[in-house]
């Protein structure tokens, strides 16, 4: 038997210490009356998050930021499912350099993404707005959603497709009752990380976007007056609030679709 | 039987990039017939097998069905059902529901569908097992399910990819006796394909030996093991005692050989063989017998020296080296060896009825 090596335990709590600590001052601060983030504490209050709840341009962001983040994370997962359709299944002609530009958006830095996208935007004559925005967020989801979806196409047994094929379905049948429902747990976390990603994305909004504000260009622009800054905290709080249950109710959502994950595994493959 | 040509594959080929993997490939298989492609991995017997599934195109050569040529046919548009060499149940649905799958795309009410849901689980003896999932039942069970799937479209036409490779050997032989007592009762055409000689011997009423890509021989199992055409054949079925021999004279039937050590014989031969063919001799195991000392009722008799003795239950192998022949022969016998051990002198007996010709290639 090992001794307990308490040296790898000291570093796990440092570790999430050092990760969740400063996020977990914003919740705090939110209930704090008063305009300074310093300690020590005041009184205790709603107020901040009263003047959340009523301030209208900060709904007219949140709404914006919801619309590109739904229509971005649909299209960009729609596009690389069907990538990774083909990347995993068919004999794609250049394959390695068309996975490769489809991976690139990864690298290039977002503000040459952002300047290229203004200069075309604005060179073919169009406005600028939520529109590019979300056309935006797409190309710049769509390599998260596409690393997703390969690496669970790949992993599941290519003979249930042509068992499917041979009991008579055909290609789209077969793509709808048992590719898309073995990809499904993959799907859906496409969708909640390009949503994710999409809402909390800055550079490219905020050259885009023009008048239309997003809700991190709505914080950002908040920050520079010292009295609006509490309500931004009560908005983070409750972002924090929210992802986090959107992570948990996937992580339960996948294990309720996938029967694997069940105890009562007799022959288990 | 019938149909003597109810599948016919007629000069087919399969090219993948520089690789062939099945070689100008014909053979007919008659309505109802247990046949099975046997041969080592990589012969190309799975190929042919996903030929005749769809799953893969001929690169040349036609192959039909009950005379309707399905070479192009897409493999859901085939009248052939498969069984998978890992089952491919699917995991997301229950086993009903993995029955059902085929019966969605054809238009019958549900109640037919509930009915023939029922008689094939009934017939893989699965009744009460509607409700599971993949992943809660066991490797024969998955194969049974794998089975009704399959049984439940009623196929002209059932395909088996090595079935049984993923069972432990017991449960391997009851499927074996289940599977043939199963392919009797429902008279469907079984194509099946294993490396497994004592499966496909046991099992199928022909068998296809291939090598590389060509199939050597089709026969039933007694002649595949009785006359083996080729010497592939003949080492890969059962175990064999091959000698190097010349051809003397041909006089029809009638072959004059000289056999390596043993001398001049005249034989009867079961295949065409011509006086340029480079032969071999071979004699199984079971007919030579052996004594310690000479007889004189058979054809052939010589001296030897046991090398080897080994114990398989009901039968004795015995390794005897004779002068002359490079590696000890092999003889099995079920009688005790009466005083007879190893480095002891023996004479073996071998008939000449017993001796084949072989072709080397």
């Amino acid at each position: 038997m090992y001794k307990k090596n308490n040296t790898l335990l000291i570093y796990s709590i440092i570790y999430f210490a050092f990760l969740y600590i400063p996020v977990m001052l914003l919740p705090i601060f939110s209930f704090n009356d008063a305009i300074h983030m310093v300690f020590p504490l005041k009184g205790f209050t709603f107020k901040w998050y009263d003047q959340m709840i009523h301030s209208s341009r900060l709904h007219k962001a949140l709404m914006n930021s919801i619309k590109v983040g739904l229509v971005a994370s649909i299209f960009s997962t729609f596009i690389a499912l069907l990538a990774a359709k083909a990347f995993t299944r068919y004999k794609v002609k250049f394959h390695q350099l068309s996975y490769g530009a489809i991976l690139l958006p990864f690298v290039i830095p977002e503000i040459i993404i952002a300047v290229a996208l203004i200069v075309l935007w604005t060179g073919m004559g169009l406005q600028l707005g939520l529109i590019p925005v979300t056309i935006a967020h797409i190309l710049f989801c769509t390599p998260f959603c596409l690393l997703i979806l390969i690496s669970r196409m790949e992993g599941f047994d290519k003979n249930l497709e042509e068992a499917a094929m041979d009991l008579g379905e055909n290609a789209w049948g077969t793509f709808w009752r048992v590719t898309f429902p073995l990809v499904l747990p993959a799907v859906i976390a496409s969708l909640l990380l390009s949503f994710v990603i999409s809402f909390d994305e800055f550079i490219l909004a905020f050259f885009l976007s023009s008048s239309d504000q997003t809700l991190p260009m709505y914080m950002w622009g908040q920050m520079r007056f010292p009295k609006k800054l509490p309500h931004v905290l009560a908005l983070g709080a409750v972002i924090i609030v929210v992802t986090s249950l959107i992570v948990i109710i996937s992580y339960w959502l996948r294990n309720i679709g996938n029967p694997s994950s069940k105890k009562n595994n007799i022959g288990g493959i | 039987m019938g149909d003597k040509e109810f599948i016919k594959i007629s000069n087919v080929s399969k090219n993948f990039d520089e690789v062939t993997a099945v070689d100008n490939v014909s053979v007919n298989i008659a309505k109802g017939e247990f046949f099975s492609l046997l041969g080592p991995s990589g012969c190309g017997k799975t190929t042919l097998l996903r030929i005749l599934a769809g799953f893969e195109y001929p690169s040349k050569g036609f192959v039909s069905i009950d005379n309707s040529d399905v070479t192009d046919i897409p493999a859901n548009l085939r009248p052939t059902n498969m069984v998978f060499q890992n089952y491919a149940i699917f995991p997301h649905i229950n086993v009903k529901r993995n029955i059902e799958f085929g019966l969605r795309k054809e238009k019958i009410s549900s109640e037919e569908m509930n009915q023939r849901v029922n008689d094939a689980l009934k017939m893989v003896k699965l009744e009460g097992y509607e409700n599971r999932f993949s992943n809660q039942l066991s490797g024969g069970q998955r194969q049974r399910i794998a089975l009704a799937r399959a049984l439940v479209k009623r196929p002209k036409v059932l395909l088996l990819d090595e079935p049984l490779g993923a069972l432990d050997k017991k449960l391997r032989e009851e499927m074996q006796i289940e599977l043939r007592n199963l392919q009797r009762s429902v008279g469907i055409t079984f194509v099946f394909v294993t490396h497994d000689q004592e499966e496909a011997m046991t099992m199928s009423d022909r068998v296809a030996v291939m090598n590389q890509g060509k199939i050597l021989q089709v026969s039933p199992p007694k002649e595949l093991y009785d006359f083996p055409e080729n010497l592939f054949v003949g080492d890969f079925i059962g175990d064999i005692n091959l000698l190097e021999s010349q051809i003397s004279s041909i006089n029809g039937k009638k072959v004059k050989v000289l056999i390596n050590a043993l001398g001049e014989y005249e034989l009867d031969s079961h295949t065409v063989i011509t006086q340029n063919d480079n032969v071999v001799t071979g004699i199984r195991p079971k007919s030579i017998s052996i004594s310690s000392n000479e007889t004189n009722q058979s054809d052939i008799q010589v001296k030897g020296k046991i090398t080897n003795t080994s114990f398989y239950g009901n039968l004795t192998y015995v390794y005897v080296s004779v002068e002359g022949i490079e590696k000890p022969l092999m003889l099995s016998t079920a009688e005790s060896l009466q005083g007879l051990s190893v480095n002891s002198d023996c004479y073996l007996t071998i008939s000449l009825k017993d001796i084949r010709i072989i072709k080397k290639n």
